[in-house]
C-alpha cells in the first residue's frame, strides 16, 4: 500500500441485515493525506453507506456483512472499531440541527473533549481555538436555537476538528442550508483543508453547488458500485452523469445545447478558470440568439390577495412587515429568502396559524380573517416538509380519506373523492397498502394527496424536495407541475434555486420580514442586488452569458429553461 | 418556549453554588418547611427566602408569571380546604373560638384562621427557594454535579439532553398539532373526551415518528463523538465544590434537624397558641 494513502477501501462490500441485496459491491478506493474527494451519487447509491463504513457508524450502529477490506491510517477499521475511527475520522452529519448535543455552542465543541475526560482549562482552551477556527468566536454561549443553520454547521465542524483528524467527512453537508449560505460552507471546507492539511471528503449529490470550489478528484457511485473516479474535468466530459442520474452544472448543460464540445483541457470544473475560444462564444451566441425567447405567460383573475400584512411575535421580534402580495389562479410560484425571513410565518398567517396584527387576507374576493384554521384548509392547503410529521393512518386509504371525513361527509362521497384523488397523483395501485411499505417520495405524494382531497384552490408545500435526490426531485416536481396543470395554484417555499429557475414563472422574496422583489425567477437570480440581500446565489448562466458577451443575462437563462424543458420532456 | 429550567445568569453568591448542592439545599429545605407546622419557624424560613431571593439578583419581574402561577395555586388551595373541611383548624388545634357565624357548617374560627396562615406560610417559604433553584441552575453545571455526586455520566447527561431537545419537541408538536387541524383534526375543548384522545394520537403518533428519526440522529452523533467511550467523563461547565457548598447544605441539614427537633419537643406536628 501506498505510504500516504489514508483510507484504502480493497474489494470492499457491505450487505445491511435487513436487506435482500447488498448495498456496496466490489469497492476499491485508496483517499491520500490531504486530498480533497467529492462522493456523489443519486439517494440508495450507497454513498451515505461508503461514509458510515469509514467512520465507523458501520458495524456498530447498522448490523450487516462485511466482505473484502478497509483500512484506515493503516490499521483494520474493524479492529480500530467506533471511538478509535473517531479520534482519525471526524464526521459532520447532514441534520446540524439534531447532531447539535450541547445547551451552548461551547458545550456542544467541548463534546467529545469531555469523553475524553479533558481537563477543564485545557477544554476551555482547545474551545476557544477550534471556534476561531471556524468562526463562532462570538456566539459560543449562544444556545442552538439563538445561531443560524450556517452556524450550527460550522459548531458541528468545530465540534470534530478539537479531535485533531486527519480526515473530514461531510454528510450531505449543503443539504439543510440556503445558496449563500451553502456557498460559504464550501469556501469554509477549502479553507479548513488548506490551513490543517486534512483528507476532505464531501459526500454530496449537489454537484454544481460543491464545485464551487475545486475539488482533486470525484468518485461517481451508482447501485452500490464506484462508476467514476477521477477529475472533474473528465467527469464533465463524459457521460457518467446522465446515466447515474447526476445534475451536471446548468452551464455545462447549457454549452451542450450549444453544441459546444467540451474537453477536459477547457476546465469545464472550475467555472473561473473556464476556458472558451472564439467559435464555441460564438455557437453559444448562435443558440441564443436562434430561437425566440420565451415571453411570459398572460396574467389570469386574482385568487389571494394579501395587503399590508404585520405579525410580530409575543417576544416581541417583527416578524412581518408591511407584506402586499397578489397569487393569480393557476399561478406557480416560489417563496424564497433566508431562514427567518419570514417565509414560514407568512404561510402560516395564510393558512390562519397565526392571527396577524394588522392586514387583509381575501380569496377570491373572501376575507379570510372570519375563517377556522379548518375552514382556511378547504381553500388553501399546507403540506409540511417531513412527511411523518403528517402521516397518522397505517393506510394508505385511510390517511388521504381523513379531512374529508372529520368534515362529516358521507362514507360512500368520501370513497368517491378519495379513489379520484389516488388517481390524480398515482397512487390509485397502491390504496390499499400500509403508508409503512412507501418511499420518501410516496409517502411525500400521500401527503400531498391527503391535502388535494380536499379540493382547495391553492397548495402551500413547505420545502417539497429538501434532501431529495436529482431523480426524486424530478418525480415529485413534475408531479406538482402536472397539478398545476390541471389548474391548482401551488405556492413553493424553497431554497433550491434550481427549483425555482425550472418550475416556477415567479418568484417572491422575503428578506427581514418584508418581501424585497416579486418578479420572474430569472430577473431575481440575475439581480446581483437582491441575490447578495437574500442570501441566494446567482446562476452559473449568468457568468456564461456575461463570458460569451451576452448582454441580457436573464433572457439567456429563460431560453434554456425553455429548451431545458423541451428536452426532459422527451 | 417555556423550559423548566429558566436559568438567569447573574453573578450571586446563590449562583456560584453548585447545582448539586443547591438541590440538596433544596429538598432539605422543602423537608423542613413540610414536616411541620411550626408558625414561628416557617415565619423564619420565610424571612429568609425572602433575603436569599435579594442575594440572588433575581428580580420579581423575571419571576412574575411562575410566581402569578403559584398565587393561584396558593388561592385555589385555601378555598378548597376551607370548602371540604370549614373545621380543620379546630380538629387540630381542639379549641373552637368562632369569630364569624356563617351559613351551615360554614363558620370562621381563629383555629382555621390559624390553619390557613401556616399554609400560606408553607408556601411563602418554600416557593422562593424553588424559585431560586429554577432560575440559579444552569442545567448543564447541574448534569456535571449530579454526576460529581455520584449519578451515573449517562444519566446525568439525560438530564441535559432532555433540556436540550424538550423545547425542539415542544415546537415541532405545535407545528404538527397546527397541519392537523387544518385536517380538521379537532382539538378544541368543545369535542367529546373520547373524540379528544382521538385527535391527540393524531399528533402523536406523528410526533413519535419523526422523533425517532431525531433520536437516530442524534444518538449516531453522540456516538460518534465518542460518548460511552470512557467509564468517566469531564464537564465543560464543571465547577468544584466550594466552601459556600458545605456552609450552605451544613445550614439546611441544620434547619431539617431543627424542624424535627421542634416536632418532638412540642410532641406535635403543630405550633399551637390556642393552650
Amino acid at each position: 500500500m501506498e505510504k500516504d494513502v489514508i483510507i484504502s477501501f480493497e474489494d470492499f462490500g457491505f450487505h445491511y441485515t435487513a436487506q435482500a441485496e447488498p448495498t456496496l459491491y466490489n469497492i476499491n478506493l485508496n483517499i491520500r493525506k490531504g486530498e480533497k474527494v467529492l462522493i456523489a451519487g443519486p439517494s440508495g447509491c450507497g454513498k451515505s453507506t461508503l461514509a458510515h463504513c469509514i467512520n465507523g457508524l458501520i458495524p456498530a450502529s447498522y448490523e450487516g456483512k462485511i466482505t473484502g477490506k478497509l483500512t484506515v491510517a493503516g490499521q483494520d477499521a474493524q479492529k480500530l472499531g467506533l471511538f478509535g475511527l473517531s479520534k482519525i475520522v471526524g464526521t459532520v452529519l447532514q441534520d446540524s440541527d439534531n447532531q447539535f448535543i450541547g445547551l451552548t455552542v461551547a458545550e456542544d465543541i467541548a463534546f467529545s473533549l469531555e469523553n475524553d475526560c479533558v481537563e477543564r482549562q485545557d477544554m476551555h482552551r482547545q474551545v476557544e481555538q477550534a471556534a476561531a477556527l471556524v468562526g463562532v468566536e462570538q456566539v459560543l454561549r449562544h444556545a442552538p436555537h439563538e445561531i443560524s443553520g450556517g452556524q450550527k454547521q460550522r459548531v458541528g465542524l468545530a465540534g470534530v476538528m478539537v479531535n485533531q483528524v486527519d480526515v473530514l467527512l461531510f454528510d450531505e453537508p449543503l443539504a439543510n442550508l440556503d445558496p449563500a449560505t451553502g456557498k460559504q460552507t464550501i469556501e469554509l471546507i477549502d479553507r479548513i483543508q488548506q490551513r490543517t492539511g486534512c483528507a476532505v471528503i464531501i459526500i454530496e449529490h449537489r454537484l454544481e453547488d460543491v464545485l464551487y470550489r475545486k475539488v482533486d478528484r470525484v468518485v461517481v457511485m451508482n447501485e452500490g458500485r464506484i462508476r467514476f473516479d477521477g477529475t472533474a474535468d473528465h467527469l464533465l466530459c463524459s457521460s457518467v452523469l446522465q446515466e447515474s442520474g447526476i445534475r451536471e452544472p446548468l452551464y455545462v448543460t447549457a454549452l451542450k445545447y450549444a453544441k459546444v464540445q467540451l474537453t477536459p483541457e477547457m476546465h469545464p470544473a472550475f467555472l473561473p478558470e473556464l476556458t472558451l475560444s472564439k467559435e464555441q462564444k460564438a455557437k453559444v451566441c448562435r443558440w441564443f440568439y436562434g430561437q425566440p425567447i420565451p415571453q411570459p405567460a398572460p396574467q389570469a383573475p386574482t385568487l389571494l390577495e394579501v395587503r399590508d400584512l404585520d405579525f410580530t411575535y409575543e417576544k416581541g421580534t417583527h416578524a412581518l412587515r408591511g407584506i402586499n402580495v397578489t397569487i393569480r389562479k393557476g399561478e406557480m410560484l416560489s417563496i424564497v429568502g433566508t431562514n427567518g425571513a419570514g417565509k414560514s410565518t407568512f404561510s402560516k398567517a395564510v393558512c390562519g396559524f397565526v392571527t396577524p396584527q394588522k392586514g387583509t387576507l381575501t380569496l377570491s374576493g373572501q376575507d379570510l380573517s372570519a375563517l377556522s384554521i379548518k375552514e382556511r384548509a378547504d381553500r388553501i392547503g399546507y403540506v409540511m416538509q417531513n412527511p411523518n410529521q403528517m402521516i397518522c393512518e397505517t393506510h394508505i386509504f385511510d390517511e388521504v380519506a381523513l379531512g374529508l371525513r372529520n368534515r362529516g361527509i358521507p362514507e360512500a362521497q368520501v370513497k368517491v373523492r378519495v379513489e379520484a384523488t389516488l388517481k390524480i397523483c398515482g397512487l390509485y395501485p397502491f390504496r390499499k397498502w400500509p403508508v409503512s411499505a412507501l418511499s420518501y417520495g410516496q409517502k411525500k405524494r400521500v401527503t400531498i394527496a391527503s391535502i388535494l382531497a380536499l379540493a382547495p384552490d391553492m397548495i402551500l408545500l413547505d420545502e417539497p424536495t429538501a434532501g431529495q435526490d436529482f431523480a426524486h426531485y424530478t418525480e415529485i416536481m413534475e408531479f406538482l407541475r402536472e397539478l398545476n396543470k390541471q389548474g391548482i395554484t401551488v405556492a413553493l417555499i424553497t431554497h433550491d434555486m434550481h427549483l425555482m429557475l425550472e418550475y416556477t414563472p415567479r418568484a417572491v422574496v422575503f428578506h427581514n420580514g418584508q418581501i424585497v422583489a416579486d418578479k420572474s425567477a430569472a430577473e431575481v437570480l440575475n439581480d446581483p442586488e437582491i441575490v447578495e440581500q437574500a442570501n441566494l446565489k446567482e446562476t452559473s448562466l449568468y457568468h456564461l452569458a456575461m463570458e460569451c458577451g451576452i448582454d441580457d443575462p436573464e433572457a439567456f437563462t429563460r431560453r434554456f429553461i425553455a429548451e431545458d424543458q423541451e428536452v426532459r420532456a422527451r | 418556549m417555556t423550559n423548566l429550567f429558566n436559568y438567569i445568569d447573574r453573578p450571586s453568591p446563590i449562583h456560584r453554588l453548585t447545582g448539586a448542592s443547591k438541590l440538596f439545599c433544596l429538598i432539605l429545605w422543602s423537608l423542613a418547611a413540610m414536616s411541620g407546622f411550626h408558625t414561628p419557624l416557617l415565619i423564619a424560613l420565610t424571612l429568609a427566602s425572602v433575603m436569599l431571593f435579594k442575594l440572588s439578583k433575581i428580580r420579581v419581574k423575571d419571576i412574575s408569571f411562575m410566581l402569578g402561577a403559584t398565587m393561584i395555586f396558593l388561592v385555589l388551595n385555601n378555598l378548597l380546604i376551607y370548602l371540604f373541611s370549614p373545621e380543620h383548624g379546630v380538629e387540630i388545634y381542639g379549641s373552637r373560638t368562632v369569630l364569624l357565624e356563617g351559613f351551615g357548617r360554614y363558620t370562621l374560627t381563629a383555629e382555621q384562621l390559624f390553619y390557613h396562615l401556616n399554609v400560606v406560610l408553607k408556601y411563602t417559604c418554600t416557593i422562593p427557594i424553588v424559585l431560586l433553584f429554577v432560575c440559579t441552575t444552569d442545567p448543564s453545571e447541574f448534569a456535571a454535579s449530579l454526576n460529581r455526586v455520584g449519578v451515573s455520566y449517562r444519566i446525568s447527561y439525560a438530564v441535559a439532553l432532555a433540556l436540550r431537545y424538550i423545547p425542539d419537541i415542544q415546537r415541532e408538536y405545535h407545528d404538527i398539532a397546527l397541519a392537523q387541524q387544518a385536517r380538521g383534526v379537532e382539538m378544541s375543548k368543545k369535542a367529546r373526551l373520547t373524540d379528544r384522545l382521538r385527535s391527540v394520537s393524531k399528533i402523536l403518533i406523528p410526533l413519535i415518528l419523526s422523533s425517532m428519526e431525531r433520536i437516530d440522529t442524534i444518538s449516531n452523533a453522540m456516538e460518534l463523538r465518542g460518548f460511552g467511550k470512557n467509564p468517566k467523563r469531564s464537564w465543560y461547565s464543571g465547577r468544584p465544590f466550594t466552601r459556600g457548598d458545605m456552609a450552605a447544605m451544613a445550614v439546611c441539614v441544620a434547619l431539617m434537624v431543627l424542624s424535627l427537633l421542634l416536632t418532638v419537643l412540642n410532641g406535635s406536628r403543630f405550633f399551637n397558641p390556642f393552650i
